[in-house]
């Protein structure tokens, strides 16, 4: 997109993913895979949205959750990029899957 | 072919044949005839367009920038207090970039409320960004209303426009035009196409974004670049217009000035008067022209210029005021001049506020004035004509 | 073709951390598709989504001005069927452009009958300026322009405006309110909403974390009770027909409004005072006495 565009329209879809988000974060959402019950629940409430919903096998290979989890589908991953840290995820999760903890810099 | 029509005829037959797809429009005197006549022409199947009865102005406005934004050709009309209403919304259009047309049944602000002709209403719109062209009579309206669309869709311009027709004296007034065929104007105008980014599912983009100050300001000399390439594309527009249909317009038409020591500026159907005026009084003797501004926005500073160079006074008449300081034009006029080394004395002359006639006794007035400034006398520089002056400086306890 | 693994709502916004719209938006634009335009009121939603270069936005999205989102949808409706095409025409808007500076426009939308689904996110104050009262702020709510002291213990002292009747009366194809927190039912009427013809008006309860004055982590959490302990009632009513008007959810059992009311700063002088919280409570307990028998299962 060039600098300025006529109307200031912008051309490009969703690019606010060149925002970082997860900057403003203080607490940190960490899922916590052997718990998880993949009831996507954190993935249907993140305001963000980052919380992603992984059914690729090939995709899923690259998420941070343990062999044991990923036999299961779909995975659920937060993408820290974006993560604000506002902790909904971490408070609807119906069996405390995910801790919250402070954020280290 | 010759047809007979009202002011708000022309503007409605204009939007006709340059095939509007969408008018959102809210009635109000003088101009209620437009969308009335639109929805006469969608039900008898003379017009293919998607009328709006929207509940206001504002929302009229609004719609048509939807529209517009959405990629169709769109029109509405309004007058006074609702052009006022959309004030914030017209903003918004031209910042966008969105080519609409509005027809202006041009009328007197409220208080008191008043319906008849005078320029405040277009003239409080003047910074909104919008093309402004002013009809003389009803043939210029159609006339400028179809050319509205060419040079405010032009792909180097991309501006709105305003057309604008003297409340009454124009809208209501049946007067002969020469209808254009419709298939010239289709040819004139060509196939409606955006030259801007539109709401399109296929290519999604986001219109109507948040500006900060690192980009506030091009956006705005985006614009500024937009009207002083109108002008350019304007004369183009006009000759091509010419060419097709016979009818020359220009941006300000010198009338009688060769000779001139005293012209006077119009704009809109105070032109006519002050032709035949200027005929009479040039038959005894006097050195009198007239300078009419049909195109206000962009203020074709140059023709003025040009027009008025040889006239020692030029005499300003206008149905227009900018309280604190003086009419419009008179500002934009003396500012034109402000660093030429020669430069006529420029008088403004406030006439014909809500509806009050414009005769040859008010130019008689004006003249006698001029002629004044003429001899050396010191005149006002500005001046209210026709007005009763002792009775309201006894209301404002001044006697 | 089903979305909803996809997003059309780009992270990356500015929304505040725990801001209940993007969970609305999100979810509404992944039951519409890719074949949606957007117009957007004036507002949080709007402000922080797209700060030019950047948006938010992966469906055709356009703002004009504050108080004309409805009138904005109606010219986009009104093109596109001049175009011959069919499209999810859907605008949104915070309580103040829709309940108050929007109103006359939505009104006259929904009269003319557009097909124009309007989402409005209800915060319940002027939250984009910093927590002004709007029509939509309720009973007792502390806002900026509602203070609480010594001659106004209560803050704001006029009720919510009902605009999920005033719309239905306008005869509207279809109106709802909704409650992401009671995701099912939210679903099931954004679905509806899409799949009926004419003018549709959604109600969703929208939690703001700073005007509310909660914990982030806390706002489906406080949505849910909202309609738990039947404030926010869920409710549809089509074509105007108050009489077949349907509840549609209805807690097991109704928990006590000062459960709700004490999660919220802004409620804080209020919970102090039993009255208060004993005011509140016949207001909904009348209100569930006189309209409970439209729930239906």
């Amino acid at each position: 997109m060039e600098l300025i565009t006529r109307g200031a329209v912008i051309t490009e879809p969703g690019n606010t993913i060149e925002n970082k988000t997860g900057s403003w974060r203080v607490f940190k959402p960490i899922i916590n895979y052997e718990k998880c019950i993949r009831c996507m629940i954190c993935w249907q409430y993140c305001p963000e949205p980052c919380i992603l919903k992984i059914e690729d096998e090939e995709k899923k290979k690259n998420t941070p959750a343990p062999k044991e989890a990923m036999k299961r589908l779909p995975v659920v991953e937060i993408d820290y990029d974006y993560c604000k840290g506002c902790g909904i995820c971490y408070n609807e999760c119906p069996v405390k899957a995910i801790d919250f903890v402070m954020e280290e810099r | 072919m010759r047809t007979m029509i009202r002011g708000n005829e022309s503007i409605a037959y204009a939007f006709k044949l340059a095939r509007v797809q969408v008018v959102p429009a809210y009635p109000i005197t003088p101009s209620t005839l437009v969308p009335e006549k639109i929805s006469e022409f969608i039900a008898n199947g003379e017009m293919k367009a998607e009328f709006v009865p929207v509940e206001s102005e504002h929302s009229a406005m609004s719609a048509a920038v939807g529209a517009s934004a959405r990629g169709v050709r769109v029109g509405t009309a309004t007058a006074s207090q609702g052009l006022a209403l959309m004030h914030e919304i017209l903003f918004i259009a031209s910042g966008m970039r969105l080519p609409i047309v509005i027809g202006i049944g041009n009328r007197a602000l409220s208080a008191p409320i008043n319906i008849w002709c005078d320029h405040q209403d277009m003239m409080a719109e003047r910074d909104t960004g919008w093309l402004q062209f002013y009809a003389e009579n009803n043939q210029e309206g159609l006339d400028l209303g179809i050319m509205a669309f060419k040079i405010a869709e032009d792909e180097r311009i991309l501006l709105p426009a305003m057309v604008g027709l003297d409340a009454f004296v124009l809208t209501h007034t049946v007067e002969p035009v020469d209808m254009p065929e419709q298939s010239d104007v289709d040819e004139f105008l060509g196939e409606f196409v955006p030259h801007y980014v539109t709401l399109d599912p296929e290519k999604p983009a986001t219109l109507g974004s948040f500006g900060f100050p690192e980009h506030y300001m091009e956006f705005k000399f985006a614009q500024w670049v937009a009207m002083e390439r109108a002008k350019k594309v304007i004369d183009e527009v006009f000759a091509e217009f010419e060419k097709k249909f016979g009818r020359k317009y220009q941006k300000v038409t010198p009338e009688f000035t060769e000779d001139a020591d005293i012209i006077f500026v119009t704009i809109g159907s105070m032109s006519g008067t002050t032709r035949e005026f200027i005929k009479k009084m040039r038959a005894q003797g006097k050195k009198v022209g007239m300078v009419k501004i049909t195109t206000f926005r962009p203020f074709p500073k140059e023709e003025l210029k040009e027009a008025l160079k040889n006239a020692k006074v030029v005499a300003v008449t206008e149905r227009n005021i900018s309280f604190g300081f003086g009419g419009a034009v008179y500002g934009e006029l003396g500012a034109t001049f402000a660093n030429m080394a020669n430069k006529p004395k420029i008088i403004d002359f406030i006439v014909g506020l809500g509806g009050r006639d414009i005769t040859f006794k008010t130019l008689e007035s004006v003249l006698s004035e001029a002629e004044k400034a003429l001899n050396g006398e010191d005149v006002s520089e500005v001046n209210w004509i026709d007005v009763n002056k002792e009775a309201v400086y006894k209301s404002e306890g001044l006697q | 073709m089903n979305y909803e693994n996809e997003e059309f709502f780009a992270p990356g916004h500015g929304m505040c951390a725990g801001c209940g719209a993007p969970i609305i938006v999100k979810w509404i634009l992944k039951l519409a598709g890719p074949n949606t335009i957007v117009t957007n009121a004036t507002g949080c939603l709007e402000v922080a989504t797209t700060a030019y270069p950047r948006t938010s936005w992966r469906v055709p999205w356009l703002h004009i001005a504050f108080e004309n989102a409805a009138a904005a949808a109606a010219g986009v409706e009104a093109a596109t069927k001049a175009k011959g095409e069919k499209l999810n025409i859907i605008a949104f808007g915070g309580d103040g452009g829709t309940v108050d500076i929007g109103f006359q426009a939505l009104s006259g939308m929904v009269e003319r009958g557009h097909n124009v689904l309007y989402v409005l996110y209800d915060n319940e104050a002027y939250m984009n300026t910093g927590i002004q009262r709007s029509g939509a702020t309720p009973w007792g709510a502390w806002t900026t322009t509602s203070k609480v002291g010594t001659v106004n213990p209560i803050g704001k002292i006029r009720p919510k405006k009902p605009i999920a009747k005033i719309i239905a009366a306008h005869d509207a194809a279809y109106v709802a309110t909704a409650n992401p927190a009671i995701f099912q039912d939210f679903k099931k009427k954004v679905q509806k909403a899409l799949d009926t013809e004419g003018a549709k008006f959604l109600h969703v309860i929208s939690s703001c974390t700073t005007g509310w004055r909660h914990d982030p982590s806390k706002t489906v959490e406080i949505m849910r009770l909202a309609t738990d302990t039947g404030i926010f009632p869920l409710y549809e009513i089509e074509n105007g027909d108050f009489e077949n008007m349907r509840i549609t959810y209805k807690p097991k059992k109704f928990k006590p409004v000062e459960e709700y009311l004490k999660t919220q700063g802004r409620f804080r002088h209020l919970v102090k005072n039993p009255e208060y919280v004993k005011k509140i409570q016949e207001d909904v307990d009348a209100w569930w006495a006189k309209y409970g028998k439209y729930y239906r299962h």
